[in-house]
């Protein structure tokens, strides 16, 4: 099956790594984060700001019959409101990225007309203070028409629902099937074929702490707009946001320093930042607006929703899983936003860390109204890996296999790689059967089945779960193209800038937004081995800023890539210095290139080491007395080195949906041994362990972070996170009272280990990493389904609070349909 | 900095040892008098209902969050910050060191509220077990790290201060 043409280009892959790269060098950014000294959007302020308030719907689908503000403007303090009526003349809708009918859909930045869901903004009020916005936002008077609601995101394309977008005419936004080998020939040939009903993976978000904020200033007389804020992805917001309010790019200004946390939802905020350039405009002053807990909960983005329905999984006897076809409905809540990117971003991990060969997923994504979703840690690809890991548990239950050997059998085996997935998907590299070894030497797999025999008849029951999983890394955004063939994008890319300052000094800039990753860290480390420093050595400038000239269209902060995509640019950029140090260099020492070598920040001859220039000696030279070099040579070099590190993507096929739609394979093997209490179906953790694969690791404890902030809100969804929803529409629990993000209490101590298998095609062997691709969902499913009685219906949502584990518990004696029929020929 | 509007009253506030004289509204909250009166910005505000602690300070001695309390309650109250912690702006007290040796902060949002929480519980109980550690920080959010290496930087300044 395999082809060479099926690979990348070769990768040269750099030898100067190795002093500080793969070290846990201490990092440069805790020192202000420690003192109280970071600079998050919050803390920023500008002469003459206002504060922002929005009035947002309390109904979840309404007519805006009429708007009335001026009892509001009236007030002592009040600058300025906006409407969505405003909102109607002064922006055109977004850019959609799918096709119709989904494209048909009008998305404006606040209400225009009616609210789609509730926490909708709606008016939004500018005052000299918060409190004071507030207040007035008290009396503004908005009359609202409620309508008919649509909550169910498989129910929603039902024909007598309400619609939410009259334009698109349904609530069917996107649909396509992917089909990938022959699953019919798989369902007629298999020994069993085992049916699962209904699979559903609920909403949550990993809710950063840092709630989204902006300052804006729509300069009036440079029209140029600067936007400081939180947002993870500028570039992306600049496309949204530049034609709607019709300012082109160079117009629009972005920086950020420290973001607190993102985890993919703060990707979606340009609609947030377009009210507030409207605002600002209208009102001739900077605007401010920081999300409170409520609205960030309310209407910020969730994660995505995602149902499977009628799952059919053809098996050979020996326990070989040939394949799966479903029916998957993704709920995208109210609006596109991102989507439906995530109807295609699933497919970078099809038949997720197995060797399956036969798929098809009928793929409907459906609009309700709930929040717009956004990309959430492990974005799209977590929901499909959660149903191939029930999938495999399922399948070893009802087949009566060993659920460790089933997997053993069926995962990708190491001598497999490169792997050609079913939709020409390339894995780079892994070894997952030694993974699993490990992940169960750490939980002590044999004695956890020996404490679950002894547990039983003690009102407590013992659980041993396993999820293995894959964090996809570096997209090729021709993967949109599958979604629609008109799309303009494809491939991907960072921009960095490494140069040589007036007195030496070596500053390197990024096109990243960092939230908490240590980009300051791991760039200095790649950077100081590139020219033979030290990385204190390297000043890495923190946070995003567009006018450093250093970007491209999918610069940011997202989707596993930092290591490849970041890293990438930054030692091309490095490379770059180094060349041009040394060719400076071996002119000012009269020598050749060949004889130079960087050290200490000296460029010297590398057989006579008192022959030495230091850096400053080369910048001083460069800048300053310029006239002392061949004008040849003077032209030739700037010190002032930009790099675009590209990843070797091609476009991937519309017709067939194939195509590389990711460089990078990093994995993660989960298990946990769990206690369920009887009486009141509450799970305990009792151990937890999780070995990490994610290449050359160039900052190991960084690694080790990512990994167990990743397995936290893994845990936090499995066991306490999750937006729940009345029948009207209502969100129940848009506060930290509320919605449980997860404490010091839920979340036990993770037992941790590693093993590398360097990635191929990346220029450091790198592979990007920190999304996790929600393995500890997998790993709480699997063992609470092992705990419980036999005949208990199967574990069929993400979410399994005590008491959708009691209900679970008691289905056993109920006898009832248990949601999975095998059938065997 | 911008008025909030309501009626206005004097307090006398005490603030990592230097004394403020200043008249507050009423409904103005400790968190944002730090924060906007002041002009302290390393009290984050994370939550606005006393949940993630991302506010904490420490009031007389004890742990509080300051979004849940008044600025005209603190009258007469000595407060210690964040801004506190080490000796000048480059150093960092044994807490904040072992919170970077250990990796206990990524984003760097909740981390000022770990550390006054640290100092409380650590003056208390100065040898804590996990078990405590952990129940003393359940009142501070950290959505970055899964708490473990911020329990191991609780553990490693225990036994530095020790």
């Amino acid at each position: 099956m395999k082809s060479e043409t099926t690979y990348y280009p070769a990768v040269e892959q750099s030898e100067r790594l190795g002093a500080f790269s793969g070290e846990s060098v201490p990092r440069v950014e805790d020192k202000r984060l420690l003192k109280g000294q970071g600079a998050f959007v919050d803390d920023l302020w500008m002469h003459r700001q206002g504060h922002v308030h929005f009035v947002r719907s309390p109904y979840a689908h309404a007519r805006i019959v009429s708007i009335d503000v001026s009892r509001a403007e009236a007030q002592p303090g009040v600058y300025a409101t906006l409407t969505g009526e405003e909102v109607g003349v002064l922006q055109q809708p977004y850019f959609q990225m799918a096709p119709e009918p989904g494209g048909l859909m009008k998305d404006y930045c606040m209400a225009v007309g009616k609210a789609r869901y509730m926490g909708e903004p709606v008016v939004a009020v500018l005052a000299e203070s918060a409190a004071l916005a507030r207040d007035a936002a008290e009396l503004i008077d908005v009359v609202y028409e409620p309508l008919g609601v649509t909550l169910d995101g498989v129910g929603t394309i039902e024909p007598d629902v309400p619609v939410i977008h009259d334009e698109i005419g349904s609530n069917v936004a996107w649909h396509g099937v992917y089909d990938y080998g022959d699953v019919d020939w798989a369902l007629e040939n298999a020994d069993h074929v085992v049916r699962i009903d209904r699979l559903h993976f609920h909403r949550f978000s990993s809710a950063p702490l840092e709630t989204t904020g902006a300052l804006v200033n729509w300069d009036p007389g440079t029209g140029v707009i600067e936007f400081r804020t939180n947002n993870q992805m500028p570039m992306f917001a600049a496309m949204f946001i530049g034609p709607a309010i019709g300012v082109g790019v160079d117009h629009m200004q972005f920086s950020s320093q420290d973001i607190g946390g993102g985890f993919g939802i703060k990707i979606t905020s340009y609609t947030y930042l377009t009210a507030l350039a409207l605002l600002s405009r209208k009102a001739g002053r900077p605007v401010k607006w920081s999300e409170t807990r409520w609205e960030h909960l309310a209407a910020s983005a969730h994660g995505n929703e995602r149902t499977f329905l009628d799952i059919e999984v053809p098996v050979m006897s020996d326990g070989t899983i040939l394949g799966f076809k479903v029916r998957a409905f993704d709920d995208a809540g109210a609006y596109l936003r991102y989507e439906p990117l995530g109807a295609v971003i699933w497919s970078q991990v099809v038949p997720g860390n197995y060797r399956i060969k036969h798929v098809r997923v009928d793929y409907t994504e459906t609009l309700t109204n709930k929040c717009p979703v956004g990309p959430n840690r492990g974005y799209s690809r977590l929901q499909h890996l959660w149903m191939v890991e029930r999938i495999i548990d399922i399948v070893a239950n009802e087949l009566g296999f060993d659920p460790v050997e089933l997997r053993r059998l069926n995962y990708v085996q190491p001598e497999d790689y490169p792997y050609e997935t079913p939709n020409g998907c390339i894995y780079d590299s892994g070894d997952y059967p030694a993974m699993l070894e490990r992940v169960l030497e750490l939980i002590d797999y044999e004695g956890a089945r020996e404490r679950q025999r002894a547990a039983l008849g003690t009102g407590k029951r013992i659980g041993i779960g396993i999820g293995s999983t894959l964090d996809s890394g570096t997209n090729n955004f021709g993967q949109s193209r599958i979604i629609n063939s008109a799309l303009p994008f494809s491939g991907n890319g960072e921009a960095a800038v490494v140069r040589l300052d007036l007195y030496g000094e070596v500053t390197v800039t990024i096109g990243t937004t960092p939230q908490g990753q240590g980009h300051e860290t791991t760039a200095a480390q790649v950077t100081a081995d590139i020219l033979g420093m030290s990385p204190d050595q390297v000043h890495v400038a923190a946070g995003y800023n567009k006018a450093a000239n250093t970007y491209v269209g999918f610069s940011g902060t997202y989707a596993s890539q930092f290591a490849v995509t970041g890293l990438g640019a930054v030692m091309g950029a490095a490379e770059k210095l180094r060349g041009e140090i040394v060719k400076v260099g071996a002119c000012m020492l009269g020598a050749e290139e060949s004889d130079i070598e960087l050290a200490d920040g000296f460029v010297r001859l590398a057989a006579n080491h008192e022959a030495a220039i230091p850096f400053i000696g080369i910048a001083a030279t460069v800048f300053a007395n310029v006239a002392e070099l061949p004008g040849e040579l003077a032209d030739s070099v700037t010190l002032n080195c930009r790099y675009v590190y590209r990843p070797p993507f091609t476009v991937p096929d519309h017709e067939t949906k194939t195509g590389k739609l990711t460089l990078t394979y990093a994995s993660q093997i989960h298990a946990a041994v769990i206690e369920v209490d009887e009486e009141t179906g509450l799970v305990t953790i009792l151990d937890y362990a999780a070995v990490d694969e994610c290449g050359r690791k160039i900052n190991p404890k960084i690694v080790e972070g990512q990994v167990h902030g990743a397995a936290a809100h893994g845990i936090g969804a499995a066991l306490y996170e999750s937006f729940e929803y009345d029948s009207d529409g209502q969100l129940l629990n848009a506060t930290f009272a509320d919605y449980h993000a997860a404490t010091a209490l839920d979340v036990p101590d993770i037992r941790y280990d590693d093993i590398e298998c360097p990635s191929p095609f990346t220029p450091n062997g790198a592979k990007g990493m920190g999304e996790g691709g929600g393995a500890p969902l997998s790993t709480i499913c699997s063992a609470i389904e092992d705990a419980l009685p036999e005949g208990a219906h199967i574990v069929f949502d993400t979410h399994n609070n005590s008491e959708r584990v009691y209900e679970l518990l008691r289905s056993a004696a109920a006898k009832g349909p248990r949601g999975v029929e095998v059938l065997s020929r | 900095m911008a008025g909030e509007g309501g009626a206005v009253n004097s307090i006398e506030v005490t603030v990592n040892g230097e004394t403020h004289r200043v008249a507050v509204e009423a409904r103005r909250l400790l968190v944002h008098f730090i924060r906007e009166t002041l002009g302290m910005r390393g009290t984050h505000i994370g939550c606005d209902s006393g949940n993630c602690g991302a506010c904490s300070v420490i009031c007389d001695g004890q742990l509080i969050k300051s979004c849940m309390m008044l600025a005209v309650a603190a009258d007469g109250c000595e407060i210690e910050t964040v801004e506190s912690l080490g000796d000048g702006p480059d150093d960092l007290d044994p807490i904040q060191a072992a919170f970077k040796e250990h990796h206990g902060l990524q984003c760097g949002y909740c981390t000022p509220g770990f550390l006054l929480n640290t100092k409380t519980l650590l003056a208390e109980n100065p040898n804590p077990s996990e078990a405590e550690i952990r129940r003393a920080l359940k009142g501070n959010l950290c959505r970055c790290t899964g708490y473990v290496n911020i329990v191991r930087s609780v553990q490693a300044a225990a036994e530095a201060l020790r």
